[in-house]
């Protein structure tokens, strides 16, 4: 935990009110930023993350030591080109990277927050996350970015401040959590609150762990964020280093094996609290319910330009909701442009190498960018 | 540029608000938005065109004009565009009456049924014609419901759609188009650009 006091963070010391009614101040949200702002203050990227990623998206993550988790698709030369624009992307509030989530150290009693954390919305994440443009002085966004509950951001943030991005793209995400989303991350925090490690989220102070339950979370989120046909053709029916059937409980087949990796290396790197916080605040994510019902409400003073990403193999997110959030921008007149991309890698289709998706991402940019700066001049 | 595109643009007042229907690769779209108005929209079917639209900047949708028109509201554009894809739709009337709710005025271009050689065609070979505008054959085309210059005149009559203007296209060459001459061009022009009004 040390470590991530290392990490570069501001401290928010104006009182935020949380939409569970809860004030918080004084708190910390730790970002990383990726090339250079220029002078004018006018490159500037802000890209959300997902459940469980952070504010490393790019290079290597000093924590995991792994790569960042948009590693595709930003860093120099990539799509969201570092060499051209000034990318910044914070850790959420409820997150375990260094922002101000339920495994901060509560100053008084010297131990983690654990569940005495206020439950957390998408809309107090992103009235976090804005205070940032006032630390590096940016009047305005080029562009708001995020795939999943990074996308969910995205809306809520051109919702919250219609003309602080030039762009918006909300990519393989909804507007609202549908049942079977509120389904699967229920079914997570059930594998966690059924660890006795957990220990009603106390665990530190416990000197235990809830790694089983949190395995059990992540190896079921797992499976749906890849589609059947990227299973089947990875995996098929495989055996896992064994030339016929054990006839025992043991990781028979490759899935099975692929899975329990996947489970064990992340408990390394996530809080099971966390992963409670998050999933039920991307489940409370309702933006037509904000607005009566009626989502085109949400962008009714929006000077953004749209354009909104889904995947032909997403069943998580898929294009019909993601097509929702575009009729509802069409409704009012808005500047939207939409594709779904053709990919067999499920929901995770944009963490991946998926070249129609990057280069269209990439050339959008791009063209975007210069035509921003010759409406200015 | 392809003379078609010319005319229609011809057809557009500045700073209208545009929707181009089966916009493909963006062409036309780029023009207008360089020289017309910057308030143009697409609609295209096709996963690849749209990618090249969106690389280019051109705010397009993907989606299918018979079923994703209807979410854009009533008179949402000055102009909407439709360039040589009604035949190929199931229900064009359909078609026809949701561009005229979308836009208050709509464009549409129509590959001429009744040119002299698709007539020559039909009564010389007695087979289904094959040409430079029709290059498909009957089992492999994809135009549904082909029309010539008349019957979109009685459609609209039928139907009670003004014909704001027409002109009609020989080899490139732009002819005006009316109930009077209608006979000759029926016969003599490969394309009908209508500029309709409900």
């Amino acid at each position: 935990m040390n470590k991530l006091k290392q990490l570069k963070n501001i401290i928010i010391t104006k009182p935020q009110k949380l939409d569970c009614g809860k004030e918080i101040s004084n708190f910390p949200i730790s970002y990383e930023t990726y090339g250079t702002l220029n002078e004018k203050k006018d490159n500037a990227i802000l890209v959300f993350h997902a459940l469980t990623g952070d504010q490393f998206a790019s290079g290597k993550n000093p924590i995991t030591n792994k790569d960042g988790w948009w590693s595709y698709a930003l860093g120099p030369g990539k799509a969201i080109d570092t060499e051209k624009f000034f990318v910044i992307c914070a850790n959420v509030i409820g997150g375990c990277m260094g922002s101000y989530g339920p495994s901060t150290i509560d100053e008084e009693t010297g131990k983690p927050i654990g569940t005495n954390f206020p439950v957390i919305t998408i809309n107090d994440m992103v009235n976090a996350q804005y205070n940032l443009l006032g630390h590096f002085k940016i009047d305005k966004l080029f562009a708001v970015i995020g795939g999943s509950m990074g996308g969910m951001q995205v809306l809520q943030f051109v919702s919250n401040f219609p003309d602080k991005a030039h762009i918006a793209i909300p990519i393989a995400c909804t507007s609202s959590h549908s049942a079977q989303n509120i389904a699967f991350n229920e079914l997570g925090r059930q594998a966690i609150l059924a660890d006795t490690n957990w220990k009603n989220g106390f665990y530190e102070q416990n000197k235990t762990s809830p790694d089983k339950g949190l395995a059990v979370a992540r190896m079921a989120a797992h499976i749906t964020y890849l589609s059947k046909k990227g299973l089947q053709e990875k995996f098929g029916r495989k055996l896992q280093e064994r030339d016929d059937l054990k006839f025992s409980f043991d990781a028979d087949f490759q899935i099975e094996s692929y899975l329990r990796y996947q489970g064990s290396v992340f408990v390394d790197r996530f809080d099971a609290n966390s992963y409670l916080y998050i999933t039920r605040a991307m489940d409370y994510f309702d933006l037509s319910k904000q607005f009566n019902g009626n989502i085109s409400d949400a962008f009714s003073n929006t000077t953004s330009k749209f354009f909104v990403i889904s995947f032909t193999s997403d069943w998580l997110y898929p294009t019909a909701e993601n097509r929702e959030i575009v009729i509802a921008l069409n409704a009012i007149g808005a500047d939207v442009g939409f594709v779904e991309i053709e990919s067999d890698k499920g929901h995770d289709s944009f963490l991946l190498d998926v070249p129609d998706f990057l280069d269209t991402l990439g050339n959008y940019l791009k063209t975007n960018y210069k035509t921003v700066n010759e409406k200015r001049i | 540029m392809k003379k078609e595109f010319k005319v229609i643009s011809e057809l557009i007042l500045q700073n209208s608000k545009v929707l181009d229907v089966g916009c493909g690769d963006g062409e036309l779209m780029k023009f207008l938005k360089d020289n017309k108005t910057s308030k143009i929209r697409g609609l295209e079917i096709s996963k690849n065109r749209v990618q090249n639209c969106l690389s280019k900047g051109l705010t397009v949708i993907e989606g299918n004009a018979e079923n994703d028109l209807q979410q854009f509201p009533n008179n949402s554009f000055d102009f909407v565009i439709l360039s040589q894809t009604l035949q190929a739709f199931l229900d064009p009337e359909k078609v026809i009456s949701e561009l005229l709710r979308v836009g208050k005025k709509a464009i549409v271009t129509i590959p001429n049924f009744g040119y002299w050689k698709v007539r020559l065609n039909l009564l010389i070979k007695g087979t289904m014609p094959v040409t430079e505008n029709l290059p498909n054959e009957w089992y492999n085309t994809p135009n549904l419901h082909m029309c010539t210059l008349r019957d979109f005149f009685n459609f609209c009559s039928k139907r009670e759609i003004k014909i704001f203007k027409s002109l009609a296209l020989k080899n490139d060459k732009t002819l005006n188009l009316s109930s009077k001459n209608l006979a000759w061009r029926n016969l003599e022009s490969q394309l009908g650009i209508f500029l309709i009004e409900k």
